[in-house]
């Protein structure tokens, strides 16, 4: 089936836009609650280039979820985002639903953490994969068949022709995510988000996803957006990184850099409180005292103070603006470039 | 001289019958543990890891008696705890207590943190007045890095890892000898974890209780144990003190599940030399013959599939059960 042989990355090649697949500036989400408005994602500015791969790390409450659920227009009824988020640049915050969905699927696509809550467990896997193409390519059924054949084939599903019949329940947690980053990857979408893509798994499985997911974006020339808590995935994966706290950015740059040699206080204490599988050290842990903040609330200062060791009287009130050098940056008073 | 061992497991199996169908047939069993043997020093750490459906949770509960084993027995402090019943098990269980991986699910949410604390102590009643009992527990809750003026709260005002804390002041709370961990960190922030980590050792080394310690975080279970145990299938694969697991592990099956964990530093995870293990878990109702993980093996002939392979020494307490095992 040669007709089917991906050829994103030959078109990027060719096309070669010198100018970003994605830019967010200056993003905030906000929930309206009864106990008044919550930031969760507050001025965070990035932007990624055709076929990088960048990590977004930060833990419970960090609002790194949320600003996927920005980009694709998933926010909870009584979220907001503003800011700007263009994708080749095109603006696409705040688009509706009906001018959202050009993108979704095709040129943009997602996948989950859990895949049996984002597989519809009433519908044969057929019906889900030819769906995308029947909608955004205009594919007749039986070609959409043969194509979401292929794909499977691609994601290593054994026997492919004969499982698309099945149904999501009747596959392994594994395969569900596989049909997941097929049907994700369906449309050749020239970005692909994955929220935690792999912490339902297995580390034996974990690592097949993480090595499929770098094949094929690798391939198909495919941007990746990752989201996650675990800094090993982040290096196994990504290009740059993304290190996000209380909704705000505390330092990104090349990944290899970072976890090198961490500016942030903050990103000091995740990688040092981090047990390695490589090391044969057992005693204390270096730990970040206290909890990581349950709301984010706009303080006016460092969203870390509270639980920062470098603390100063300024922190508290001042916030720390972005200083840039050499492909990184940071924010924090403490950190002179 | 090695020491007694606090906990003798022998040859201990869980199988649970499957539900038949509408035409009856013979009666199949999930085999959720079969055969599994080790012992446990006081105040060791038994480290447990393998997939899920590996029988890592069976096992403990299984050990605790809270499902009732088909087959092989246990020796607790030399007695066969596989034989008790009524208060004799009861009393015995004092001594044993559980730590679980969702730590706001395990507390109920109607009692105060302090009743939730206290509850073990009244089923083993002393001579105490509230007053001494609530003292008791006030001072339990600060070793474990809370703080009094919690007791009157109701746990869904603390945070997962406070949550955490109340649960292992819980289980402390009847100097119990062996603490058995299922997952305990595993819902946890990765700043939080550590603080759990270094909290789970302090304990340890001042009351001298011993853990079986779940995990599927390989790095945790590398730096708080003692010696790590991997399971498949509900089999022994592996046991060896830890450095020596991580560093020199015989199984394949452990050097796959270790290699699979990426390092979180890109230049060392470039650098590592890939090792991948195919498909998934085969399903406990059919486990493959001779050895059950010969399916996933990069090293399986045909000797695998018609004989499964005996657990044998390798020197130091290192044992494994491999065909193909040279040193």
């Amino acid at each position: 089936m040669t007709d089917l042989v991906f050829d994103a990355a030959a078109a990027a090649e060719s096309a070669a836009p010198p100018s970003p697949i994605l830019e967010i500036k200056d993003l905030r989400v906000q929930f309206r609650t009864d106990a008044g408005t919550i930031t969760a994602v507050d001025a965070v500015s990035l932007s990624l280039a055709p076929g990088e791969a960048i990590g977004i790390v930060g833990e419970s409450g960090s609002g790194k979820s949320q600003i996927l659920m920005a980009i694709m227009g998933l926010l909870a009824r009584n979220g907001t985002a503003s800011g700007s988020v263009k994708l080749r640049g095109q603006e696409i915050l705040g688009l509706r639903d009906d001018a959202l969905d050009r993108f979704r699927g095709a040129a943009m696509s997602m996948i989950f953490q859990d895949p049996m809550t984002s597989l519809n467990p009433f519908l044969r896997i057929s019906t889900q994969l030819t769906e995308v193409l029947t909608k955004h390519r205009g594919m007749a059924k039986a070609e959409a068949m043969r194509h979401a054949i292929t794909m499977l084939e691609r994601v290593s599903i054994p026997d492919a022709s004969r499982r698309i019949r099945l149904y999501p329940h009747e596959f392994s947690g594994g395969m569900r995510q596989r049909v997941m980053i097929s049907m994700a990857l369906l449309c050749r979408p020239a970005l692909l988000f994955a929220d935690e893509p792999t912490t339902a798994l297995d580390v034996t499985v974990q690592a097949q996803i993480l090595d499929l997911i770098k094949e094929l974006a690798g391939t198909m020339g495919t941007s990746v957006v990752l989201v996650t808590h675990d800094l090993g995935v982040v290096a196994s994966l990504c290009d740059r990184v993304v290190v996000l706290y209380g909704g705000r950015i505390m330092e990104s740059g090349p990944a290899e850099r970072i976890f090198d040699s961490p500016w942030h206080p903050y990103t000091k204490g995740l990688l040092g409180s981090m047990p390695r599988i490589d090391e044969q050290v057992h005693g204390k842990l270096y730990t970040i005292a206290g909890q990581p903040p349950s709301q984010a609330r706009p303080s006016p200062g460092c969203p870390f103070e509270p639980r920062c060791e470098c603390r100063q009287p300024k922190c508290r009130s001042i916030r720390p603006e972005p200083q840039s050098r050499d492909g990184r940056t940071v924010a924090c008073h403490e950190v002179r470039l | 001289m090695t020491p007694d061992p606090l906990l003798q497991v022998e040859d201990l199996k869980v199988h649970f019958p499957m539900r038949k169908g509408v035409f009856g047939g013979s009666q199949r069993w999930i085999k959720a543990l079969d055969g599994v043997s080790f012992t446990l020093l006081p105040g060791e750490t038994l480290g447990i890891v393998g997939e899920s459906g590996c029988g890592k949770s069976t096992l403990c509960r299984a050990v605790l008696r809270l499902v009732e084993p088909t087959g092989g027995r246990t020796v607790w402090l030399g007695r066969d705890f596989s034989r008790l019943s009524g208060e004799a098990l009861r009393q015995e269980r004092r001594n044993m207590q559980i730590i679980f991986q969702d730590p706001l699910a395990s507390l109920d949410p109607r009692m105060t943190v302090g009743q939730i604390i206290e509850r073990p102590l009244l089923n083993f009643p002393v001579e105490e007045t509230p007053a001494a009992r609530r003292a008791r527990v006030a001072e339990l809750l600060t070793l474990v890095g809370g703080h009094p003026r919690w007791l009157d709260r109701y746990p869904h005002e603390f945070s997962g890892g406070q949550c955490q804390r109340i649960g292992i002041a819980r289980a402390l709370i009847l100097k119990p000898k062996l603490l058995v961990c299922d997952e305990p960190v595993s819902a946890l922030d990765v700043s939080v974890q550590a603080q759990i980590i270094n909290l789970l050792m302090d304990i340890q080394a001042e009351f001298g209780l011993s853990y079986l310690f779940i995990s599927h975080n390989l790095a945790v279970v590398r730096h708080i144990s003692h010696r790590v145990m991997v399971l498949y299938l509900g089999r022994v694969m592996e046991i060896a003190e830890r450095d020596e697991l991580y560093r020199r592990p015989l199984h394949p099956y452990s050097e796959a599940l270790i290699a699979a964990v990426p390092l979180p530093d890109p230049k060392l995870e470039r650098a590592k030399p890939r090792l991948r293990l195919k498909g998934d878990l085969p399903s406990p109702l059919n486990p493959p013959s001779g050895c059950r993980f010969r399916t996933r093996c990069p090293k399986a002939t045909a000797l695998c599939a018609a004989e499964e392979p005996p657990l044998q020494e390798y020197g130091g307490g290192h044992i494994a059960a491999c065909h193909h095992i040279d040193l």
